[in-house]
């Protein structure tokens, strides 16, 4: 197996996979069928890895899962390219809507046990997907998915995801997008669950008028670890590019923000916005922050902010001089936070599960 | 305006590119324990310095050099440099014995060395390769009770203070530049501002560079004890040269309790040609450590010199609020790059810093900000407020930002805002139906983009580096 990376690498600075290989991980055992989420959507569930045909619907545009040879040095890529066993093709023809799909990962063991999902999904021409994927499970595991994304001219894909791992997981998502001409990625992660997690974006603008939407939450407390990794590469002209990660952290969790935009000689017209805003709840909690910016043409308009500090104490104030209990403030306070990342999720299936998992958090700490 | 009026501009010989004929001393090339211990014996030090100077030399041996800045160079050979090079003769006692030459060229480049000093009211140190030549206002500062002299005088005249403060805030081992320049350093300024003294008069050190392959390694100490006030000036400029030239600095400020220093930096070495030959290679190292309560580093600089510019002025903040501050214009044209910003460590209570980066790029350069803004669990009340803004004239440049945020405390405030953005057509428009040519205009707006930063300088600075914004773009417009 190729080495996991380390902290000596620049982008693994602030994450440090020791715990996780400090660990002995079996194959995935045989999954008992837990209990899932019931949204009425068709679905795809993988029970430890597999798919599990009895508990998915038929979806006309799923293929079965190819192995494909991994052509990047990224090392979690790499091992997820040597060991992976199943995942989700889908191929979206040009010109059809296929609607919304939801994509549930569960997994639970006695042992701790690895699996390595590898998704692709391509959209041809005009083509539009919705996909909702929620991770959930008990128990110690390695959760390590690759999801490759091909969007042909005018595509629009919507790709909203929830980790809820167990709190003893490890969940490492590399997505991996690229955006042809006027094709939207809209792209939304929100951070509840695992041990440690990182989730790596890759997006790369092929096209003139590309749109890359890259927005995440990380709700972390006691010894959480999480962390949310962006790369949005403007390789064509008149791209605009929008960023926005909030993070809340409570107990000692900590969390990290990574964020780059690159923009190409050839990529004038760039709009490129970042921002990145944490707050930290609790005197352990820690955020590390790297905003980056690496910029080779002139006619461009970039910029990225980052805050970090604590909820405001006259907002508390003001909603507990209102009769309003302390807990309560505070969830509305955090909810108020998260909201301007939320934003572009408007499904309505996928804004009511965020919604839930978001507004119990706080209440559950 | 049109190509060829740009050629020409581009085209256009650095100013201050000249070379004085005087004659060098020099030893031989390379680096070996004799060198040392030769640079050691040449400037009568005592032993405990020579000792200090072999233990960073033997650390050096065992680091690399670092590569994770965003810059491009061939490699340097250390054993093909000169490290130690003075004028030939003997140290002068008054400005009659400075070799003529030599005033000659401070002249050229502007320096109030004697009755301009007066009347600039600086008291200059002027370094001219590795030996300190002229000092003036000694009496005026001396009556204060302040010691402005170069580091070696200070070795022999004041070894406690040296001994005590040399190398606490860079330490040996620090990086690999910081301890190629503790062993083989060979002069730099000293500054020391009793307790409750204000300087009276604004010190300054012009630096130059002029033997051929010489490295140029000088160290700066600056103490100002407790509620001590301080404003250094140091400034450059270097003769054309084809070969690159290594220069890696360092300087070192405390500042004890209520103590203020203000740091500030015109740099304008050779930066090479338009086709990014020759240049200084500048790797410096300055750390400021706000010791005391209340303390306050301020660093300003204007950064348009050098091939190569590596250079993180920083600051410690220890004490229970204190200040740092760190200003910055960093201008790269034709080849140049640079790769430059700040470190903020807040350690105490209610410290605070601002960082305001201004990077200009034009030509095929890139200019890089780098900086950290650290924020450790007992810093109670800290804040920082962070401002990285970067100007791109041309398509062939880059621009980069860099900046790593570390909170632990949640009750800091930490704030970080960049933007990267390009002449408006609107604001040239503006100036040139004003009359101005496009040249002027955008030697305007770029001062404009500047002014939070060289606002920070003193006054004569403050003009001198309008001046060499302007001179520095020349021909990258558009």
């Amino acid at each position: 197996m190729t080495a996991l990376p380390t902290k000596k690498l620049e982008a693994w600075r602030y994450t440090d996979l020791r715990p996780l290989a400090s660990i002995e991980f079996s194959a995935p055992p045989p999954a008992a069928i837990p209990a899932l989420p019931e949204i009425d959507l068709p679905r795809l569930v993988f029970l430890n890895g597999v798919l599990a045909k009895e508990l998915s619907s038929p979806f006309a545009y799923a293929r079965n899962f190819q192995a494909i040879a991994e052509d990047t040095a990224q090392p979690l890529a790499l091992i997820n390219a040597e060991t992976a066993q199943d995942g989700v093709t889908l191929n979206i023809p040009a010109g059809v809507d296929a609607g919304t799909l939801l994509l549930i990962s569960h997994a639970s063991g006695d042992a701790p046990f690895a699996f390595h999902l590898r998704h692709r999904i391509t959209l041809g021409e005009g083509a539009q997907l919705t996909l909702i994927e929620i991770a959930k499970g008990e128990g110690v595991y390695w959760h390590d998915p690759v999801t490759d994304i091909e969007l042909a001219q005018g595509a629009k894909f919507a790709h909203i995801r929830l980790q809820d791992e167990s709190r003893e997981a490890f969940h490492l998502a590399t997505i991996r997008a690229r955006v042809a001409g006027a094709a939207v990625y809209d792209h939304f992660t929100a951070t509840i669950g695992a041990r440690l997690s990182r989730t790596e974006i890759g997006a790369v603008l092929t096209g003139t008028g590309a749109l890359a939407h890259l927005n995440g939450v990380q709700l972390l407390a006691g010894t959480q670890h999480g962390d949310f990794t962006t790369v949005v590469a403007h390789k064509a002209p008149g791209c605009p590019s929008r960023q926005t990660v909030k993070s809340v952290l409570a107990g000692t969790a900590r969390g990290v923000f990574q964020g780059r935009i690159e923009v190409d000689r050839v990529a004038q017209q760039t709009d490129g916005f970042q921002l990145s805003q944490a707050l930290l709840l609790s005197p352990g909690a820690e955020m590390d922050i790297k905003p980056e910016l690496e910029i080779f043409a002139d006619d461009v308009k970039c910029s990225h902010g980052a805050t970090i500090g604590a909820l405001d104490a006259e907002q508390l104030f003001y909603l507990r001089s209102r009769g309003i209990p302390e807990d309560q403030a505070r969830s509305m306070l955090i909810r108020a936070f998260l909201e301007e990342a939320l934003e572009p999720v408007t499904q309505p299936q996928a804004r009511a599960v965020l919604e839930e998992a978001i507004d119990g958090w706080w209440v559950k700490q | 305006m049109s190509t060829t009026e740009m050629q020409a501009l581009a085209e256009q010989k650095y100013k201050y590119g000249f070379t004085t004929e005087i004659e060098m001393e020099a030893f031989p090339r390379g680096l070996n324990e004799d060198i040392i211990r030769m640079i050691s014996a040449k400037k009568e030090e005592p032993d405990w310095l020579l000792q200090w100077r072999l233990k960073a030399y033997a650390a050096w041996l065992e680091m690399e050099e670092p590569h994770w800045a965003k810059l491009h160079h061939p490699p340097i050979d250390y054993q093909d440099l000169y490290y130690y090079a003075a004028p030939a003769k003997a140290q002068p006692k008054s400005l009659d014995e400075v070799d003529p030459e030599l005033l000659k060229t401070y002249e050229k480049l502007g320096i109030p060395l004697n009755e301009r000093a007066a009347l600039a009211g600086v008291a200059v140190d002027a370094v001219f390769d590795s030996v300190s030549v002229a000092t003036t206002f000694r009496e005026t500062l001396s009556k204060a009770g302040v010691i402005f002299c170069p580091i070696s005088e200070a070795v022999r005249e004041h070894p406690e203070l040296v001994r005590e403060y040399l190398g606490s805030v860079v330490p040996v081992r620090d990086n690999y530049f910081a301890a190629l320049n503790s062993a083989v350093f060979s002069d730099g300024s000293f500054v020391y501002i009793p307790k409750g003294v204000r300087c009276p008069m604004e010190l300054s050190t012009y630096f130059r560079i002029n033997a051929k392959n010489t490295g140029q390694f000088e160290r700066t100490l600056i103490i100002a004890d407790e509620a001590a006030s301080v404003s250094y000036l140091e400034g450059c400029t270097a003769p054309m040269r084809d070969e690159n030239q290594l220069h890696a600095a360092v300087v070192e400020l405390v500042a004890m309790d209520e103590a203020k220093i203000k740091y500030s930096t015109v740099q304008n070495w050779y930066p090479g040609d338009a086709e990014g030959k020759g240049g200084i290679y500048n790797f410096v190292t300055k750390r400021g450590a706000c010791r005391g309560r209340n303390s306050k580093i301020s660093w300003t600089q204007v950064e348009t010199g050098s091939a190569i510019t590596w250079k993180y002025p920083s600051c410690i903040l220890q004490g229970d609020g204190s200040v740092g501050e760190f200003y910055s214009v960093a201008l790269t044209n034709n080849y140049q790059q640079a790769d430059t910003g700040t470190k903020m460590i807040h350690l105490g209570k209610n410290t605070t810093s601002t960082i305001i980066s201004k990077g200009i790029s034009a030509g095929h350069s890139n200019n890089t900000y780098r900086g950290l803004v650290k924020i450790s669990a007992a810093a109670s009340g800290a804040r920082n407020f962070t401002q990285c803004d970067s100007l791109l004239i041309g398509d062939q440049c880059g621009a980069h930002t860099v900046p790593y945020i570390e909170n632990r405390n949640m009750s800091a405030k930490v704030e970080h805002e960049a933007t990267t953005s390009k002449i408006a057509e609107d604001q040239l428009f503006y100036c040139r139906s004003r009359g101005l040519s496009q040249e002027d205009a955008v030697g305007l707006i770029v001062n404009g983009f500047c002014k939070d930063v060289l606002k920070e300088l003193p006054m004569e600075f403050a003009v001198e580096a309008q001046k060499l914004l302007s001179v520095s773009l020349e021909g990258s417009v558009g």
